[in-house]
């Protein structure tokens, strides 16, 4: 019993710790590595084109990371274009011609899409405006009881609030 | 002792800037005139723009859901960038031992007599299977219907047209799928039609079922006719 407990508390760390060790396997585990072209900045640029390059078969993955049949195809047209010394934007124009904007992870901007792109700008100055209106009336808010606490006390206020502590002061000497 | 609690409760009652109506109450007659009213429409703009904000977020997602409902919307249909555009350059080879001719931009390419529906599809696909009856329908009703055979085996293609029937006057075989790229085509089966001048104008993604027939294809075979 004792001389199990160890052994098996230290496999989990080293299940852990195993894709730290070997940090290769991971990006190797999509792609067939005889899809990779010879050329290591070729196939830089190719698999930086691919990161922005929608999987239209799974759809929230590019084609570098997806494994479907579909990806794996535009995977070595991305390859074969820079092989045959298109540049990245022309890579990019030929799978968009065929595609559309979906294929793009970083959609253009057109009238479509304006109020996506919009969008962080329009929230960031609604919340600055909201926050701006709070503070505002925080800050009027304390003057105006200032502006009612400085009027003197009429007659009467004075004469309840001489019961209030008399009273206060009755209540305090009782029970002692 | 009872009325000196309601009393000291009164103040607290009527904190000032907080809430509609105390605050005006509680401002001096003097100043009351002018600054309430403004007071009085901002707060009414304050209350009511989030109620029409909320109201056309709610007629949006509405519009969403019945869209999700009757499919004409598909927040995962790929959208055809082909749609407008003439039918790009591709020629295939027929289907060995199907003996029917094979598939090439030409036969898609000006002077056509009808438009014409070019079918993606596959043995192994089994939407296809599902929508084979509509194209068998469509065949016999005299529309032509044009297949690509997408990265399939000859035997297993033969086989699917042995069984289910053949609605294809030309068939290409697309075995490495690279055509089916040119065609922005992201799944089988999917359907395209073609007018009579070789543009392509409405695209099919997924199997074509009786509803679609009616509904969509029907009124574009017309309308191209």
């Amino acid at each position: 019993m004792t001389t199990i407990r160890p052994r098996r508390a230290a496999i989990l760390p080293a299940l852990l710790l195993a894709p730290l060790l070997f940090p290769a396997a991971a990006p190797a585990a999509v792609g067939d590595p005889r899809e990779r072209l010879a050329d290591p900045a070729q196939e830089a640029r190719a698999r930086a084109i691919g990161r922005e390059l929608r999987c239209l078969v799974c759809q929230n993955q590019s084609i570098e990371d997806s494994n479907a049949d579909l990806a794996r195809d535009l995977r070595l047209i991305v390859r074969e274009r820079i092989a045959q010394g298109a540049t990245d934007a022309e890579v990019v124009r030929y799978l968009h011609e065929r595609y559309g904007d979906f294929v793009l992870l970083r959609p253009p901007v057109t009238a479509a899409t304006a109020l996506l792109w919009a969008a962080p700008a329009l929230a960031l100055a609604g919340g600055a405006t909201a926050i701006l209106l709070a503070l505002r009336r925080r800050r009027v808010a304390p003057d105006a009881v200032v502006e009612e606490a400085a009027a003197p006390l009429t007659e009467a206020e004075r004469a309840r609030l001489a019961a209030i502590e008399a009273a206060a002061a009755e209540r305090d000497r009782r029970p002692s | 002792m009872s009325d000196t609690g309601t009393t000291t409760t009164t103040p607290a009652a009527a904190p000032p800037g907080r809430g509609p109506g105390h605050d005006r109450d509680a401002r001096p007659a003097g100043e009351a005139a002018a600054p309430p009213r403004a007071a009085g429409t901002r707060r009414r703009w304050v209350l009511y723009a989030p109620l029409a904000l909320a109201g056309g977020a709610f007629l949006g997602f509405y519009a969403l859901l019945r869209g999700l409902g009757t499919g004409s919307y598909d927040p995962r249909g790929v959208p055809s960038a082909l749609i407008g555009r003439p039918v790009p350059d591709f020629a295939l080879p027929p289907l060995e031992g199907a003996e029917l001719p094979a598939l090439g931009a030409a036969d898609l390419r000006g002077g056509l007599a009808a438009p014409v529906l070019v079918n993606f599809w596959a043995s192994w696909c089994v939407p296809c299977v599902v929508e084979h009856p509509m194209l068998m329908r469509l065949s016999r009703e005299g529309v032509p219907v044009f297949g690509i055979n997408y990265k399939d085996r000859a035997e297993d293609a033969r086989a699917f047209l042995r069984r289910h029937g053949n609605p294809y006057a030309r068939l290409g075989v697309d075995q490495p799928g690279r055509v089916a790229i040119d065609w922005g085509l992201y799944g089988v089966p999917e359907t395209y039609l073609v007018d009579r001048t070789g543009v392509v104008r409405w695209r099919w993604a997924g199997p074509i079922t009786p509803q679609i027939l009616e509904s969509d294809l029907r009124p574009l075979l017309r309308r191209h006719a």
